[in-house]
């Protein structure tokens, strides 16, 4: 059996591992050492606890702990209280099917993107604000008012709840279908129970099993997300992750000491969040179990109905309007304040801008499609050798996949920029790529993983029955068979690359600019016209992908009425 | 045409370390032997063991020779053993003849050469013309036929049947059955067959073996 | 075998280990002939990124140099780049070869001996460049350039203002206060550590300090915290008035521009005295809009690019260096509908042709002329900026 397969698939899943695994513990390494004032480049090789001294002077400290726990929190229970709202009013109804159809494109705007959109939608001077003036609110000038970067950050945690609800959802739905929970449903409401209370005493508890490494993924995610906070997220002082990122851009290079001090404290939050969050859980479960213990029924479905209907249209007009508004700015002439409108419309900017943007894109997309085109390898060779030589993953494996979305990029990747520094190494596209590579195989491996355990195992067996070598079998039976997961797990990857910002950031030392950096950086300089093309090509991008992995196949299996939606 | 035969020495299968099913027989060529048994004894996975498709946490003990020749340690595509399943399994992403030359071994002349003996192959099992045709545009009994086709073109040595039966109506089972078994004695194959249903036992006219479960 | 070594040695040599000489500027140009220069330049400004491409195009056009636009969100990136390499002893083969720099970050370069040079003076345009009458373009913020930067366009700092709904701006930064208290949320400056932030703190600082002389010394040779005691009391009472009452700030100067265009602000400040006029060109800004300075002057300085030590294109770098002191692209970089920079050169010393092209400019509606923009106040020693920066983040940067 040997003969037949390559020497690499056996080791597949360790060199995937390592893939993974190795940049986030050398990025830990690089961020512990200087931490403790150890960086022979700047000729401090004795330890000490200077850097953290250093931190707990800067006088943002306390406020900047608190913004990142309050917006982690809030954004993580908000969309994950939203998404079981949603999922206990309608799952199962018809009203469902067309909220998820209306949420589910929303997973494929970047968080940049959305945020800049709902940024000019919600700004005293956005929108909003120009339908209702002046005939309503009586404003010529936009009114003096602190909505967005507001210093409780509760802008940006709107800017993560309407990006986080539809993961989740997504998340939920791939794994109702093996809890039966209309069978549940059906059951609870037999012996009188209200909709939305049976769901959620019936469904949810086992549903929040399976959905809990991607909750804990949104919440450390949100705790230290850099590009929705620098977008929408207060100044005075930042959320820690921003400011670790400005000390790791400073000139002075003395500054990237107390930055990696504040990077492990910021690990240790979400440490801390973590821990309270899986305390909650156990809270409220018990209070759950109570509840359920007390036999009420709940009454009226309707207002939760009304409720969960109205958080889903919210989230999708929020970022579907603020994408309309960029685009409309980006071809807008002379846009004054109170007018909806603007004065003209004129393709300027795109002329003067758009031809600039082509290089970005082309890096955008070299970077996406080598980091996917990695990912993708290594996954399959993963399943192959899982079903070939029985190499399966585990528990241990699937907590693996999810480490790179657990431990916060702000945590190790300023280390793995200063070990690059130390060691001398170049940073390059090479590494910027590798540094995706981390972050996309998660989703890819998450993506194609289930399609390709399900697909029917008979299929290998007639295919070695008719003399077909197990490469043979992959090649002209598996691949083929797999073109549309395969290419709903590209676009995936290739989403989570495009919005990748802080790894472009920091591993291409600015020298690697993408669309998300571009953006992001013009992001300062405000002009809404230039924003809004970047932020239309960025999101163009994505759903360029999505829509190639949904048409593609249809195209190729035109003839074949079986390889249509089914496998 | 050769003479074949099959044997199944003391085969046993575990599945995680425990017995699972076991079966010791000698098929002659163009003879049917029959297994029955309730579902969940093992039949099928009795069937991958000799196939040499075990799923991971299964081994087994035995062996199993074709026309003298152990293949108990040889991978899946070199024995040279052919097998139906229930569902006829046709690759949704290939044609009907894409189907049949994925079955033709190699070595078997240029392009045209491959494509005349699949026309050939049509015409034998009243297909005449379906080359082009999506499998998932077939009738059962259809699609039936050109899994049994594309099985026979691979020259297997011997040939099992999984319960490849039992999705069929009444009319296209007993039908389908006489084409297989008739195939099966003009090539003189050693065929073992699974089944739940004695008329299929009946029409084979071989030796029936019951399974039973282990104790 | 040897005697052919020995003969190749001095080709292989020359481009690995001698720098281009700048007082022999046929080599330069021949070593220049086929270089990528990759240019550091901040990119937050379209205009000024439209301005870098059309200058590469020239620039390539005339001497095969390839011009590529490395654009900083901070200048700092790429001194901490050039710094990084020097760390790890990468002393040739850079990634940066011309970096736009002033202020600190040329300080910081100075002295770390992060630069490559001098070479400034010995440039063929240097000689139109107007010494005597903008000293600032030997003095970056008091530091001594000594020929290892060349100046390329002058700053000076202006406001500019909607006259539709702000007719008659406050000249003064008392007066500023004042109309601030009557008008609260109509004004803000990007938040510090932005340059134009700090910028009008230390403008602040000019119109509240008796002897300017001070801010020319380091500030740990002066009684900084008496100095400054009028600035921080003024700054006290003004905060409450800001926009957003200074618990949000613009993060950069052209943010301002977008709010003064959303009617979120009345009043701006500017370190680019033609920012305006290109904005109204681009239909950016109202054309009601107008500048002005304050009364008693305001701050000026000059725009560098400098050559780090490292560098991999010594030779085009400096040839590009000397493009932008031309008066075709000086011409250019002046004209509202593209830059609206000042120009460093004496007018004096151009020739008649060239000296036609600065005189048919029309420097638009918002641009002061020069003798309306008045003489420009010197830059106060580096130190004051880190240091004010660093008061401000303690005082208004955490209020919450």
């Amino acid at each position: 059996m040997s003969r037949n397969n390559p020497m690499g698939l056996r080791h597949a899943p360790a060199l995937t591992v390592a893939l993974m695994l190795g940049p986030v513990l050398a990025g830990l390494l690089g961020t512990l050492a200087p931490a403790f004032g150890y960086f022979p480049a700047l000729g401090r090789s004795g330890f000490s606890l200077d850097p953290f001294r250093q931190l707990a002077d800067w006088p943002g400290l306390g406020a900047a702990m608190r913004l990142s726990v309050t917006t982690g929190l809030a954004a993580t229970a908000l969309s994950l209280g939203l998404t079981a709202l949603i999922l206990a009013a309608w799952h199962g109804t018809r009203g469902f099917r067309w909220m998820e159809r209306a949420l589910s494109p929303l997973l494929s705007v970047p968080h940049a993107a959305a945020a800049f959109g709902i940024a000019f939608l919600i700004a005293p001077s956005g929108w909003i604000a120009r339908a209702l003036s002046p005939w309503a609110t009586g404003w010529n000038t936009p009114p003096d008012l602190l909505i967005l970067q507001d210093p409780w950050g509760i802008a940006m945690t709107l800017g993560l709840v309407v990006k986080e609800l539809p993961f989740l959802l997504l998340m939920s739905l791939a794994a109702l279908p093996q809890l039966r929970p209309q069978d549940s449903l059906r059951v609870a409401q037999s012996l009188d129970y209200g909709r939305v209370r049976g769901w959620m005493l019936t469904v949810f508890p086992r549903l929040y099993g399976l959905i809990r490494l991607p909750v804990y993924a949104v919440l450390a995610y949100s705790m230290t997300v850099v590009d929705v906070a620098i977008i929408l997220g207060p100044n005075t002082p930042p959320p820690l992750s921003v400011q670790i990122v400005r000390w790791m851009n400073d000139p002075d290079l003395q500054l990237r000491l107390p930055a990696a001090a504040a990077a492990l404290v910021q690990l240790g939050l979400v440490a801390a969040a973590l821990l309270l969050w899986r305390g909650a859980e156990a809270a409220i479960a018990r209070a759950g179990q109570r509840l359920a213990g007390l036999g009420a029924r709940g009454t009226g479905d309707r207002p939760w109905q009304l409720a969960a209907l109205g958080a889903a249209g919210l989230s999708v007009l929020l970022v579907l309007l603020g994408l309309a508004g960029l685009g409309l700015w980006s071809v807008a002439g002379f846009w004054r304040f109170p007018d909806a409108l603007p004065d003209a419309i004129t393709l300027n900017t795109w002329m003067r801008h758009g031809g600039g943007a082509l290089p970005v894109l082309a890096t955008t997309l070299l970077v996406a499609l080598w980091a996917t085109a990695i990912a993708l390898i290594l996954t399959l060779a993963c399943l192959e050798a899982e079903r070939r030589l029985g190499l399966r993953m585990g528990r241990l494996g699937s907590l693996m996949l999810y480490l790179p979305l657990l431990v916060p990029q702000i945590a190790f990747l300023p280390g793995l920029q200063t070990l690059a520094l130390i060691t001398g190494a170049d940073l390059s596209l090479t590494s910027v790529v590798l540094a995706h590579t981390v972050f996309v195989i998660p989703y890819v491996f998450l993506s194609l993983g289930d399609p390709y355990r399900r697909m029917d195992p008979r299929f290998d067996r007639v295919a070695a029955a008719l003399g077909a070598t197990d490469r043979r079998s992959f090649w002209h039976l598996r691949l083929p068979l797999m073109l549309g997961p395969v290419l709903t797990a590209a676009a995936i990857g290739i989403a989570v690359s495009v919005g990748q910002y802080l790894p472009t950031l920091l591993i291409g030392a600015g020298r690697i600019q993408t669309l998300t950096t571009e953006a992001v950086a013009l992001a300062a300089g405000g002009n809404r016209r230039i924003i809004g093309i970047y932020a239309l090509l960025q999101t163009g991008t994505v759903i360029a992908g999505f829509a190639l992995a949904l048409i593609l196949p249809r195209l190729i299996w035109a003839r074949r009425r079986d390889m249509r939606g089914a496998v | 045409m050769s003479n074949h035969q099959m044997r199944i020495e003391r085969v046993a299968v575990f599945a995680h370390g425990a017995p699972l099913v076991a079966l010791d027989a000698t098929i002659a060529g163009g003879e049917v032997l029959t297994v029955m048994g309730p579902s969940g004894v093992g039949k099928s996975t009795l069937l991958a063991a000799i196939t040499g498709t075990l799923p991971p946490g299964f081994h087994m003990t035995g062996r199993v020779v074709l026309n003298g020749v152990d293949v108990t340690d040889q991978p899946p595509r070199a024995r040279r053993i052919g097998i139906l399943f229930q569902d006829d399994l046709l690759f949704p992403h290939l044609s009907v003849a894409g189907n049949l030359a994925f079955g033709l071994r190699p070595g078997k002349g240029n392009a045209r050469a491959r494509r005349a003996l699949i026309d050939t192959a049509l015409d034998d099992i009243g297909l005449t013309g379906f080359g082009d045709r999506d499998p998932a545009t077939l009738s059962g009994g259809q699609k039936a036929r050109v899994a049994l086709m594309r099985m026979l073109l691979s020259d297997p040595a011997a040939l099992l049947l999984d319960e490849a039966f039992s999705r069929l109506d009444a009319d296209r089972r007993a039908q389908i059955r006489d084409l297989v078994f008739t195939r099966a004695r003009q090539r003189n194959l050693p065929v073992l067959m699974v089944t739940h249903d004695a008329e299929d036992a009946r029409a084979a006219g071989g030796p029936v073996i019951d399974l039973h479960p282990p104790s | 075998m040897i005697r052919w070594l020995a003969a190749a040695l001095p080709l292989i040599s020359t481009p690995l280990w001698a720098d281009p000489d700048p007082a022999d500027w046929e080599a330069v140009l021949d070593a220049a002939q086929g270089q990528t220069v990759y240019w550091n330049a901040w990119g937050g400004s379209t205009t000024t990124n439209d301005f870098i491409a059309w200058a590469g195009a020239r620039i390539a056009e005339d001497h095969g140099v390839t011009l590529e636009h490395v654009k900083l969100s901070d200048t700092a990136d790429a001194v901490s780049r050039v710094l990084a390499e020097k760390t790890a002893g990468k002393g040739s083969g850079g990634a940066v070869d011309l970096i736009w720099i002033n202020g600190a970050n040329f300080a910081a370069m100075k002295e770390n001996g992060l630069l490559y040079g001098p070479w400034a003076e010995s440039l063929p345009n240097w000689g139109l460049v107007d010494v005597a009458g903008k000293p600032a373009v030997i003095n970056d913020f008091t530091v001594p350039t000594d020929g290892l930067e060349s100046p390329w366009a002058m700053a000076q700092v202006v406001f500019y203002y909607d006259t539709a709904r702000l007719p008659e701006p406050p000249k003064t930064m008392r007066a500023l206060g004042d109309w601030l208290a009557d008008h609260p949320g109509r004004f803000t400056y990007p938040q510090p550590p932005d340059f134009l932030g700090a910028t009008f703190m230390k403008q602040a600082l000019y119109g509240m300090i008796d002897d300017p002389a001070v801010l020319q010394q380091p500030v740990d040779q002066v009684d900084y915290a008496t100095l400054t005691a009028p600035l921080w009391a003024f700054m006290d009472e003004l905060t409450p008035n800001l926009w957003r009452s200074g618990r949000a700030y613009p993060q950069t100067g052209p943010r301002q521009i977008q709010m003064m265009a959303d009617g979120e602000i009345d009043l701006a400040i500017s370190f680019s005295p033609g920012e305006a006029s290109t904005a109204i060109a681009n239909g950016e800004l109202p054309d009601t809009v107008r500048s002005f300075v304050m009364d008693g002057g305001t701050i000026g300085n000059a725009s560098f690019v400098a050559i780090p030590y490292n560098a991999n294109a010594k030779a085009g770098a400096m040839v590009l260096a000397n493009f932008l002191l031309s008066p075709e692209a000086q011409a250019r970089a002046q004209d509202p509908n593209v830059l609206g920079y000042g120009t460093v050169l004496a007018m004096d010393k151009l020739a008649d042709a060239d000296r036609a092209r600065f005189d048919t400019l029309e420097l638009g509606i918002a641009t002061l002329s020069p003798a309306d923009l008045g003489p420009a106040l010197p830059e106060p020693h580096p130190s004051w900026m880190t240091r004010i920066e660093k008061d401000w983040t303690d005082r208004y940067g955490v209020a919450q």
